[in-house]
C-alpha cells in the first residue's frame, strides 16, 4: 500500500478488521513506524452492528410478553387459552412493559449514536437469551390465571405506576441530553450537565442518571406487579448497571479535571 | 462435578514464581495451611470410607458414616472463591464459584436432603472420584507452595482426571436421576401458585435442568483440563482462541 493510504483503506482490503489500537482516521505516513511496518490483525469473529444488536435484543421481550398476555395456546392450562384477565393491573403491566420496549426501540433507531461499530455474535446470543428468557419468565407469572394482585391493592398499583412513568420520562430525557452533548463529527468531550428539564437535575447527584432512572422504572414495575421474578430481574439489572455506571464515573473523573465532586455513579450520595 | 481448577494452579514454573513474589508471606502461609488441611481432610474421608467398606462389606450406611466430614470439608471449599476474589490465587472467581457451587449443590441439596439416594452405588462412585481428585489436587497445591513438587503428584493431578472426570459425572448424574421420583412424589423444595409473590418453583424440573446443564458444561471443563495437561506436562504452547 502507498504511504499516504489511511488505515481505513487498508481495513477495506482485509475482510476482517481488528484495529482496536489504531483508528480509522490515522494516516500511515504519520504513524511512528519505519519504512516497513508490521501490522497485526485480529479476527474478532462474526460481528453485528450496534443497531441490529439492540433491535434483536428488544424485539424479543416485546413480542414474548404479548404472547403471554394474549394467552396463546399451550402456555397455560387448556381452558385459559385466549382468555384475558379481569384485573386492571395485568393490562396496565402489559402496557408498561410494551411501552418500555417500544421506547427502547425508538431510542435505538432515532436517538442513540453508537461509537464502536460492532458486537461479537456470541455476546449477542447470550444477551438475547437473557432478555428474552427473563421477559418470558416474568410474563408467564403476571399473565397467569392464578396471578394474585398486589397486597395493598389499587394504592400500591397507582403509586408504583406513577414511579414507573416518571422514571421512564426521566430516562428518555437523559438520553436526549446525552445525545445533544455529542455534536456531529466534533471530537470534543463535554461534561454531561443538568439542563432546564427538571428530570436532568439528577445530573447534580449522579454521573449516570439514565441507569438510575432505569432501575427506578423496574422498581416501580416490580412493586406494581408484586412479582418476585420481576424483582430478581431488577436486582440483576441494578448490579450490571452499577458496574457500568462506576466505570463511566471513573472515566469521567479521569478525563475532566473540574468534575463535580458531589456526583456519585448511580445512586445519589451512596454509590 | 469433578473439580477442574484453575489456570493459576496449572501455571508454568516461572509464572508461579512471579505470583509468589507478589503474594505476601501471610497469604502464602495461609494458603499452605489451607491446602495441607484440605489434603488431610480428604485423606481422612478416604480412609474412613475404606475402613467402613472393609469392615461392613456393603455401601449401606457408608454415606451416613462420612456425611459430617464430607459436608465440612466440601463446604470449606467456599473459601477458595474468596482466595480468587482477593487475588491471592490467580483464577477466575466465576470458574471457581461454579465448581464449588456444583459440589455444594450435590452434597447439601441432593445427597443430604434426599435420604433415599444415600444408599445408591452411584453415591459411592462420585465420592471415590471426588476423594481421589481432591487429594491429588490439594497435595499438588501444597507441594507447589512449598517449592518441592514431586513429579508423580503433578503426573497424578494431570492424568487421573482423564478417567475420573467422566466417572464422576456418571456418578453424579445417576444420583440425581435416582432422586427424581422421590422429589416428584414429595414435591420437595417446591412452591405452587397462587401465592403472594407470584412465583413458582418446581424442584423436580430444576433437577432435570441441572442434569441437562452437564451437557454443555462438562466438555468445556474436560477440554480445558486436557489443554492444561498438554501445557504443563508436555510444555506445548497452546494458542488460545480469544473472544
Amino acid at each position: 500500500v502507498e504511504p499516504y493510504s489511511t488505515i481505513a483503506d487498508i481495513k477495506s482490503l482485509v475482510h476482517k478488521s481488528s484495529a482496536k489500537a489504531l483508528r480509522d482516521g490515522d494516516v500511515l505516513q504519520n504513524l511512528p513506524v519505519g519504512t516497513s511496518a508490521t501490522m497485526y490483525f485480529r479476527d474478532l469473529g462474526p460481528q453485528l452492528g450496534w443497531t441490529m444488536v439492540f433491535l434483536a435484543e428488544y424485539m424479543g421481550p416485546l413480542f414474548t410478553y404479548l404472547m403471554f398476555y394474549l394467552r396463546l395456546p399451550y402456555i397455560y392450562p387448556h381452558p385459559h387459552a385466549f382468555t384475558s384477565s379481569p384485573l386492571t393491573v395485568v393490562t396496565l403491566a402489559c402496557a408498561c412493559h410494551t411501552c418500555h420496549y417500544v421506547k427502547r426501540l425508538v431510542e435505538t433507531i432515532f436517538v442513540h449514536r453508537f461509537s464502536h461499530g460492532t458486537m461479537p455474535l456470541r455476546t449477542i446470543l447470550r444477551n438475547c437469551v437473557y432478555y428474552w428468557g427473563f421477559s418470558a419468565w416474568l410474563a408467564y407469572y403476571i399473565n397467569h390465571p392464578l396471578y394474585s394482585p398486589p397486597s395493598y391493592g389499587d394504592l400500591q398499583v397507582n403509586y408504583a405506576f406513577a414511579l414507573f412513568v416518571l422514571c421512564e420520562v426521566g430516562n428518555f430525557s437523559i438520553h436526549l441530553t446525552l445525545n445533544s452533548l455529542r455534536g456531529e463529527g466534533t471530537k470534543c468531550r463535554k461534561i454531561p450537565s443538568p439542563t432546564k428539564n427538571p428530570f436532568t437535575w439528577l445530573f447534580f447527584f449522579v454521573s449516570c442518571p439514565n441507569y438510575t432512572y432505569e432501575v427506578g422504572a423496574w422498581l416501580g414495575f416490580s412493586i406494581m406487579t408484586q412479582c418476585l421474578p420481576v424483582a430478581v430481574y431488577t436486582v440483576l439489572g441494578f448490579i450490571q448497571m452499577s458496574i457500568w455506571a462506576r466505570g463511566k464515573h471513573r472515566a469521567y473523573t479521569r478525563e475532566f479535571k473540574a468534575y463535580p465532586g458531589l456526583r456519585m455513579a448511580i445512586i445519589p450520595l451512596v454509590l | 462435578m469433578v473439580s477442574s481448577e484453575e489456570d493459576g494452579g496449572a501455571a508454568e514454573e516461572k509464572e508461579t514464581n512471579n505470583r509468589r513474589r507478589n503474594r505476601g508471606a501471610v497469604a502464602t502461609a495461609w494458603l499452605t495451611f489451607y491446602n495441607i488441611a484440605m489434603t488431610a481432610g480428604w485423606l481422612v474421608l478416604a480412609i474412613t470410607m475404606m475402613r467402613f467398606y472393609l469392615q461392613k462389606g456393603t455401601n449401606r450406611g457408608l454415606y451416613r458414616s462420612i456425611a459430617r466430614t464430607l459436608k465440612f470439608f466440601q463446604t470449606a471449599a467456599l473459601v477458595e472463591v474468596g482466595h480468587c476474589a482477593i487475588g491471592i490465587v490467580r483464577t477466575s472467581v466465576i470458574v471457581t464459584g461454579v465448581q464449588v457451587c456444583s459440589r455444594i449443590f450435590m452434597v447439601w441439596f441432593v445427597t443430604n436432603s434426599i435420604r433415599q439416594v444415600q444408599s445408591e452405588e452411584s453415591v459411592v462412585l462420585f465420592l471415590v472420584v471426588w476423594t481421589v481428585t481432591e487429594i491429588s489436587r490439594y497435595s499438588y497445591y501444597t507441594f507447589n507452595l512449598l517449592h518441592h513438587l514431586p513429579y508423580f503428584i503433578k503426573w497424578a493431578r494431570y492424568n487421573f482426571f482423564i478417567i475420573l472426570y467422566p466417572l464422576g459425572v456418571v456418578g453424579e448424574l445417576m444420583t440425581i436421576y435416582a432422586a427424581l421420583p422421590v422429589v416428584r412424589r414429595t414435591a420437595m423444595y417446591s412452591l405452587r401458585l397462587p401465592n403472594k409473590y407470584n412465583v413458582s418453583f418446581d424442584y423436580y424440573y430444576f433437577l432435570i435442568i441441572a442434569m441437562l446443564s452437564y451437557i454443555p458444561l462438562f466438555p468445556q471443563l474436560y477440554f480445558h483440563m486436557l489443554r492444561q495437561r498438554r501445557k504443563v506436562l508436555h510444555g506445548e504452547v497452546i494458542v488460545e482462541k480469544d473472544d
